[in-house]
């Protein structure tokens, strides 16, 4: 607890380039860059694979392996193709990450679209886009936005890398304490890592209010 | 006029759904296919709006071959409800009713105009337009699945099993407000359900299909019921065969006898000279109070004071199965016809009621 308060109490840690609030902002841009990418790539194909049910099999079972795909290990594989200095060897992990939980998740949401709403739907003369966009993905919205939560929290807490690789973000504060022996900086950043998990975590649940249907969550208001 | 030419369906696996169907649905009447489970009846619904397409031969929509004509374009002109009704759970009811005015890009205020007068029309409370479909009963969401149906004002209505999934009640209901409404729309609707008794009731015209996809006999409910084209109709209709001819036929024909009608001002010494066993009680307005026994009148006095039995009235719209179901209610046998006011115009026995049958 002391550890913490001695990091928060420190003038220095609030202002300027090393400082909490630029930190905070560079840790959310290779978040947000890293899931950004991911959504791209996961929901049109958990979309497309869901809905004509084409590619299941190659898809969760990529996605599986890609969970499996250890993030520091890839880190280090990206630098040395890369090499440092560019973002590459963070997004790369963060959106291997990101992928699988959105894609899984979208995939389930459409596929689970009840048979007869989309009898109904391409029934009444809705085009295959049309039952795609107008019914299944709406009903598939609570599940598709879990994906995207659980894709965001795991992200936050693991661009903590990219202090590996001489990049910016909370995992400064953790890595530059732990090489400094100055053990406040390493618990107050890894107590802000879990801050911003949180925070993510508590953006995506007030979404959820705003992206799904109350009809869909079955309360009103 | 929809028209089967020569139509089968083999699934995949071989399976034949429909086996070589001609038929023709006229326009602006209720046709019911009607038969046991996985006789077809769905497949055959479904290849006329496309959802399914025919092996073999072609189904016409007012001359026009339906293979020609692009599906989501076709679907929106026909009215399509299914039994679980289908509701989109993320859209308000109204928005539900106006899908298809929405696909076909109307304007935006038509087409909510037109969905809440369908709310209306399936009798619906026009409040429950900002609901979502989850806080919709049952019988409520089907009549919105009709509502959606009808809203771009399609000529023709399929229904698969629409009302199956509700309760007797609400059924019944259901189905007397799809009665109601084609009497006004004059829509040409394919109704599918494995009900007899729903068949009898809907349909002007009723298809029966037998397992493996034949079509058994077309007619009309009454001579479906009179005259069974082989042993499997007739052991589908059922034991009780003819006793559902009887709702087919209304009361209004049935012969009555009014000599047995006795004013309670009469006096009893009058009233022991008429020949019948019960004598019905009218009060000033001519209302039945009850039946009186002949034999056991009081010694003296006027009608007004003999002991009286209930009696058990139809009307003259009610079916023959009413006015049979009065006469078996009541203890002297007989049931007695009533006026729209109430007023007892006459009596009739069971065995009249029966007799008239076959004459
Ligand atoms: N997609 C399909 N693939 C293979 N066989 C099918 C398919 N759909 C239906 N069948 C078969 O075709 C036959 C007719 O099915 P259909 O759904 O038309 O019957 P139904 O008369 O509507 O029955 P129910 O009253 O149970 O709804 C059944 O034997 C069914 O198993
Ligand atoms: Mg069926």
């Amino acid at each position: 607890m002391n550890f913490l308060l001695d990091f928060l109490a420190n003038p220095e840690n609030w202002s300027g380039p090393y400082g909490i609030p630029q930190r905070v902002l560079e840790h959310l841009e290779f978040s947000g860059l890293a899931l950004l990418l991911a959504a791209l790539i996961a929901l049109p194909v958990g979309m497309l694979v869901g809905y004509t049910g084409r590619g299941a099999v190659i898809a969760v079972v990529s996605a599986n392996a890609a969970r499996a795909l250890p993030t520091l290990g890839l880190v280090v594989l990206v630098v040395l193709l890369f090499g440092v200095g560019t973002t590459a060897p963070v997004l790369i992990p963060l959106v291997a990450l990101a992928v699988p939980p959105i894609l899984v998740n979208t995939y389930e949401g459409v596929r689970g679209a009840d048979a007869d709403l989309q009898d109904a739907a391409v029934g009444m003369g809705m085009t295959g886009p049309q039952v795609l966009f107008r019914v299944c993905v709406p009903v598939a919205m609570p599940l598709i936005l879990l994906g995207m939560r659980t894709a965001a929290v795991q992200v936050v807490a693991t661009a903590t890398v990219a202090a590996f690789v001489g990049l910016g973000g909370l995992g400064r504060f953790i890595i530059d304490g732990l090489q400094t022996r100055d053990f406040s900086s390493t618990v107050g950043g890894a107590v802000l890592v879990a801050v911003l998990a949180l925070a993510v975590q508590g953006a995506f649940v007030a979404a959820q209010r705003l992206l799904v249907s109350p009809g869909v969550r079955g309360q009103v208001g | 006029m929809i028209t089967f030419e020569g139509v089968t369906k083999r699934y995949a696996g071989g399976t034949v759904a429909v086996a070589d169907l001609d038929l023709e649905v006229p326009n602006g009447e209720i046709t019911v296919f009607v038969g046991p489970s996985g006789c077809g009846k769905t497949t055959s619904l479904r290849m006329i709006n496309r959802m399914i397409d025919p092996t073999e031969g072609r189904i016409l929509l007012n001359g026009v071959d339906v293979a020609t004509v692009d599906p989501p374009t076709l679907r929106r002109g026909i009215g399509y409800v299914i039994q679980q009704a289908g509701l989109f759970p993320h859209r308000k009811i109204v928005d539900n009713v106006a899908t298809v005015p929405h696909l076909l890009r109307w304007d935006k205020r038509k087409a909510r105009e037109r969905a809440m007068e369908l709310l209306e029309l399936v009798g619906l409370d026009p409040g429950l337009a900002g609901r979502y479909p989850f806080q919709l009963s049952g019988g409520q969401q089907q009549r919105v699945g009709v509502a959606r149906a009808l809203a771009a004002d399609p000529p023709v209505l399929l229904m698969d099993e629409p009302f199956s999934a509700v309760d007797p009640i609400v059924r019944t209901s259901l189905q007397d407000e799809l009665l109601r409404l084609q009497s006004e729309l004059r829509k040409t609707i394919v109704f599918v359900t494995h009900d007899i008794d729903e068949a009898i009731k809907l349909g002007d015209r009723i298809a029966v299909f037998k397992v493996g996809g034949h079509l058994a006999q077309v007619a009309g409910p009454a001579t479906l019921l009179a005259d069974p084209a082989d042993d499997f109709v007739r052991e589908f209709l059922g034991r009780d065969r003819g006793i559902r001819r009887l709702s087919l036929v209304t009361a209004g024909e049935v012969r009555l006898r009014d000599d047995n009608l006795i004013a309670e001002r009469t006096d009893v010494v009058e009233a022991r000279d008429r020949d019948a066993p019960w004598l019905l009680v009218l009060d000033k307005d001519s209302r039945p109070r009850g039946w009186a026994r002949t034999s056991e009148l009081p010694a003296a006095g006027t009608m007004a004071e003999a002991a009286l039995t209930p009696y058990h009235g139809f009307g003259r719209d009610d079916s023959l199965r009413g006015a049979l179901d009065a006469a078996v209610l009541s203890v002297t046998g007989l049931a007695v016809a009533l006026d729209g006011d109430g007023r007892a115009v006459g009596t009739v026995s069971r065995e009249d009621l029966l007799g008239g049958l076959h004459g």
